[in-house]
């Protein structure tokens, strides 16, 4: 069982790419209970600006800093600019707001940075590992979002920023009773989530390489993954994205064929929501009327 | 999570100090007008905007009188038009007989969907709706209805010509037919959101709990409004096979369900006559776009769309029913 | 089967057989002007592709500028399709109807062309030198005012299959290839050469464009203990099986690389150009980034026109040395219509071309065309990637005569 062994190790780290655009989702859901659909699109053109600043002649971690930093701005004036005024909207404006940043953003990184394949550079041992199954850029970046994910649960558990982000989005009027600030909470939620888009995207580039739809395809198994594991739960979302990259690559293999790799996906959101909507590691929320 | 709405309800029907005759005249005439004033292209370009006008008139079922958004619409649409290619390709059926047969399909597969998407909230079935979407075309090529289908190939369909002798070119014809079943599923359809069971869907819209309260089976009316929603949307499809003679996996990507859905917002939400605004605007917008700018013609369809959730949340229906309701006072 | 629909392509055909001399249809063409039509993915899914027309328009645009053609501007009416074939019928029909061209130039995409192929041959529309390797557009029975331009992949894959038979008669070999029609006419091509034997030779996986990664798919290959690899798709995927291929160790005897996908900077450099040693493809165009044709007369002519008209664009990009190869093609077309411009002579001398070199071809391809043979280019080269850049080996081949 020499090749199940090895799909089982290639989904790994397929899944690992996953795992940090669904912690990117899980972030957005947390802070403002969105779960946004340009978060894709926003992450690859980060990504371009960051090889933008790479090839400027900026050493890799500081265009890695810089990309994370301007993302997070560029979150920020999302929100304010597009969002904000439309707080108070039906869900289907802001699904409408999503798909219109959508068409703009994507069509807008192929026009600023044409449609051509482009390398992105690693920062880590780019070689093959474990024979050739798992590459040190894979392990490497498999590092960076767990460190990520610890940041993110030091952040929402143990500082006071967090736990007023959390409260803006589980209950505005609340939290605005007690003093949080609910308006910028969502705005630094949505910088955030930029932020943590970014550094997936130039995780992702350096495997599947950087072009404009780069994403499409990932944020979906993505989703697939932070439902599997709980939108509501940071680590769950990243156990849950490796486990949609193992699932994938087996299902591909062994029993649908490769032509419904994506419509497994589907299959995978479709029964999660209605076995375990909470997903496998989420908590299940009583609402109350 | 509360889904708490604040869309524009459709008032009750205005006492019009119109004569409803000279509405229904008027609309008649600018119907039928295009059929002698129009070339063939301009033709099939309106047949065009009356096959999306309807398809997102099924959206707005769901959607906007429903409360449960659909990004994957372009699903049903495609089942629909593939039902008609295969039927008049392989069987050799008749292009009218196609659409029963692809309302009747489209209306289970419908229900199939509706059944586990009802329980599904807001964002959620948004989100599983747009996976929907992007695996639709997968789904078409799959090799074990490649026999069918044609694969990635696509199956090629003929027009039909006038019947009976009609002095019409097979252009009007198809203009004549769509108009006649588009108006024909619009009459349905305002019938049926001004009946009893419309002011249901829209209640389990504004306030689930309280329809609920009130005895009404939330379950089985959002499932069967899911259904209702497919079965139109699947006709227009079925129309556009025998309209564009073309069917393949690429002609339903992704971007044909957001198509939809962008002109359900810009014709208006939860507005029946706001789907022939929608159709017109998918039409001709993306003409406009190109003709401003080759670079991205997608940056400009992005920006309308955003600038319709500020400027006109109610869509063109919605700025209508405004200057009616100003003209009126 | 004879459906009504081949009957009625059929009777299309005998009816759309050109007939010169008589009652010549002038549409599009006035004293000052020659309208061409042409539609192109600017946005959508290909929209990597627009840039093709992008050059088209600076194309004839400079050309009008410098005084137009024999007296005439040159009126190059561009539309945007987004790959979508039911935009693709409408925007060639306001071609056709409304803007009324003379013909319809380098239409891009397989299952966009399918979708007017029926209409442009009833409407006796020229329809030239297709954006796609299909193979179908050379039918000069059925579809006599349809004509591709670049060789079709089907005879591509042809070619390999036969020369690694030749290398080594008892190949088994893997193919890779994208789920589209443009993967799935490699998986014909080789058939046509296998024929019974292919399923005791080929082992075949597929992958979707929304893939993530093939790595699944290679380690699924490596599996079956093939000797020889065929990877058929896009530069994005083909990156990641050169690189993926050899990171697992898997060496085959023979890796055949489609040549949509042998960008020096798009896909070799990529995948690590030490990873992709060996890898054999057959190629009809120059690359921009090899460094071979650094001196090559023909590649110096499209940089001094790159750099003259469209000094922004990027010059790695392959698409546009295909962009200036194909609207070369048309001019010679043009310039041999010789002041008849008519639909007919349009056609005719678009199938009359002999020996026409061009500059964005490998030196030693020429473009033929005659009433019967619809295939313009039909030669390629075989060439072995080095380390550094594709080393051509072996004479032309002309087709592949299965």
């Amino acid at each position: 069982m020499n090749g199940f062994l090895h799909q089982v190790i290639a989904g790994i780290a397929t899944g690992g790419i996953y795992a940090s655009v669904a912690l990117a989702l899980v972030m957005i859901y947390q802070a403002t209970h969105h779960v946004n659909f340009a978060q894709g699109e926003m992450a690859t053109f980060s990504t371009y600006i960051a090889l933008t600043l790479v090839q400027a002649g900026l050493p890799f971690w500081v265009a890695f800093f810089a990309t994370v930093g301007i993302s997070f701005c560029i979150g920020v004036v999302i929100e304010r600019v597009l969002m904000r005024p439309m707080a108070n909207a039906a869900v289907l404006t802001h699904v409408g707001l999503f798909i219109g940043l959508v068409l703009v953003v994507s069509n807008l990184t192929g026009w600023v940075f044409d449609y051509t394949v482009k390398p992105f550079p690693t920062p880590f041992h780019d070689g093959p590992l474990l024979g050739g199954l798992v590459t040190g850029h894979e392990l490497g970046s498999t590092a960076v979002t767990l460190v990520v994910l610890g940041l993110v649960y030091l952040f929402f558990r143990h500082t006071r920023l967090g736990l007023a982000m959390r409260a803006a989005a589980f209950n505005p009027v609340s939290a605005r009773l007690v003093g949080v600030r609910v308006g910028w909470m969502l705005a630094l939620g949505w910088g955030l989530a930029a932020a943590i888009g970014a550094i997936a995207g130039i995780m992702v580039a350096p495997v599947v390489f950087l072009e404009p739809n780069m994403m499409l395809g990932i944020l979906l198994y993505a989703f697939a993954g932070a439902l599997l594991g709980g939108i509501d739960n940071p680590g769950g979302a990243v156990i849950g994205g490796f486990a949609v990259g193992v699932i994938e690559n087996l299902g591909g293999t062994y029993i649908v064929g490769t032509e419904l790799k994506l419509t497994l996906a589907l299959v995978i959101i479709i029964g999660v929501l209605l076995v375990r909507p909470a997903g496998l590691f989420g908590r299940v929320v009583l609402s109350r009327v | 999570m509360a889904t708490e709405t604040t869309l524009p309800i459709a008032p009750p029907r205005p006492a019009f100090a119109v004569d409803p005759r000279i509405v229904w005249g008027v609309g008649l005439i600018i119907l039928v007008a295009p059929l002698f004033l129009a070339e063939s292209y301009q033709l099939f370009q309106l047949t065009l905007a009356a096959i999306y006008a309807i398809a997102i008139l099924g959206l707005n079922l769901v959607t906007g009188y429903n409360g449960q958004i659909s990004l994957g619409h372009g699903a049903f649409y495609a089942a629909g038009a593939y039902v008609a290619a295969i039927m008049m390709d392989k069987l050799n059926l008749p292009y009218w007989s196609t659409l029963p047969a692809a309302a009747v399909l489209c209306g289970l597969l419908g229900y199939g969907i509706g059944l586990p998407a009802l329980r599904l909230g807001g964002l959620y079935l948004a989100l599983t709706t747009f996976s929907l979407a992007v695996a639709v075309p997968q789904i078409l090529k799959y090799k074990g209805i490649e026999a069918w289908t044609g694969g990635v190939q696509g199956v090629l369909v003929t027009k039909p010509d006038a019947p009976f002798g009609l002095p019409l070119n097979s252009d009007q014809y198809l203009y004549l037919f769509t108009i006649l079943v588009a108006l024909g599923i619009f009459l349905l359809a305002r019938n049926l959101m001004a009946s009893r069971i419309g002011r249901a869907i829209m209640a389990i819209r504004d306030h689930g709990l309280a329809a609920e309260a009130m005895g009404m089976d939330i379950a089985s009316l959002k499932t069967s409004t899911f259904a209702v929603s497919a079965m139109i949307t699947g006709v227009a499809g079925a129309l556009s096979a025998i309209a564009v003679e073309f069917v393949s996996p690429d002609s339903f990507q992704v971007p044909l369900s957001i198509t939809l859905f962008v002109g359900m917002v810009v014709g208006g939400v939860a507005s029946i006559i706001g789907g022939v605004f929608g159709g017109l605007f998918v039409v001709f917008m993306p003409n406009v776009a190109e003709g401003i700018s080759k670079a991205a013609p997608g940056v400009i369809y992005g920006c309308i769309l955003i600038a319709f959730l500020f400027v006109l949340p109610g869509g063109v229906a919605g700025l209508l029913r405004r200057l009616a309701a100003r003209l009126r006072r | 089967m004879l459906t009504r629909r081949t009957l009625l392509v059929a009777s299309a055909a005998a009816l759309a057989a050109p007939r010169i001399g008589h009652a010549a249809d002038l549409t599009g063409v006035t004293a000052d002007e020659i309208k061409i039509g042409n539609i192109m993915p600017y946005s959508g899914p290909a929209s990597a592709y627009g840039v093709i027309g992008k050059l088209q328009q600076v194309f004839f645009k400079a050309i009008n500028d410098a005084g137009g053609f024999q007296g005439r501007r040159l009126n190059f009416v561009t539309y945007d399709d987004g790959y979508s074939p039911p935009k693709t019928v409408e925007q060639t029909r306001r071609l056709v109807e409304q803007d009324k061209v003379s013909f319809l130039f380098n239409t891009l995409g397989t299952p966009t062309n399918s979708a007017i192929h029926r209409y442009v041959n009833q409407r006796k529309v020229p329809h030239l030198f297709l954006s796609t390797g299909a193979d179908k557009w050379g039918d000069p029975q059925n579809f006599p005012w349809t004509i591709g331009w670049q060789p079709s992949y089907r005879t591509e894959a042809q070619i390999y299959t036969k020369y690694m038979l030749e290398q080594d008669r008892n190949a088994k070999l893997a193919l890779l290839y994208q789920n589209d029609d443009f993967g799935k006419d490699y998986v014909a091509g080789v058939r046509d050469v296998l024929g019974s034997r292919f399923d005791a030779v080929v082992k075949t996986v597929s992958h979707e464009v929304t893939d993530a990664t093939i790595d699944s798919q290679i380690v699924q290959l490596h599996g079956t203990g093939s000797t020889a690899l065929l990877t058929a798709t896009t530069p994005k995927f083909a990156a990641q099986t050169i690189r993926k291929v050899h990171d697992i160790g898997w060496r085959p005897a023979m890796h055949f690389l489609t040549n949509v996908s042998i960008s020096v900077a798009a896909v070799m450099n990529p995948a690590g150009p030490e990873k992709g040693v060996g890898i054999i493809t057959s190629a009809y165009l120059k690359d921009p980034t090899d460094p071979a044709w650094n001196d090559d007369a023909g590649m110096k002519e499209w940089r001094d026109w790159m750099k003259a008209h469209m000094p922004e664009a990027d010059q790695s990009d392959g698409n546009y040395v295909f962009s200036y190869g194909v609207s070369k093609t048309m001019m010679r077309v043009l310039t041999q219509c010789n002041g008849d411009f008519s639909r007919e002579n349009i056609m005719k001398q678009a199938t009359s071309l002999s020996g026409l070199e061009v500059p964005s071809l490998i030196n030693g391809i020429k473009v033929n065309t005659s009433s019967t043979n619809y295939h313009p280019i039909r030669q390629m080269q075989l060439a072995k990637w080095d380390g550094k850049t594709f080393d051509r080996f072996g004479g032309l081949i002309e087709g592949a005569n299965v």
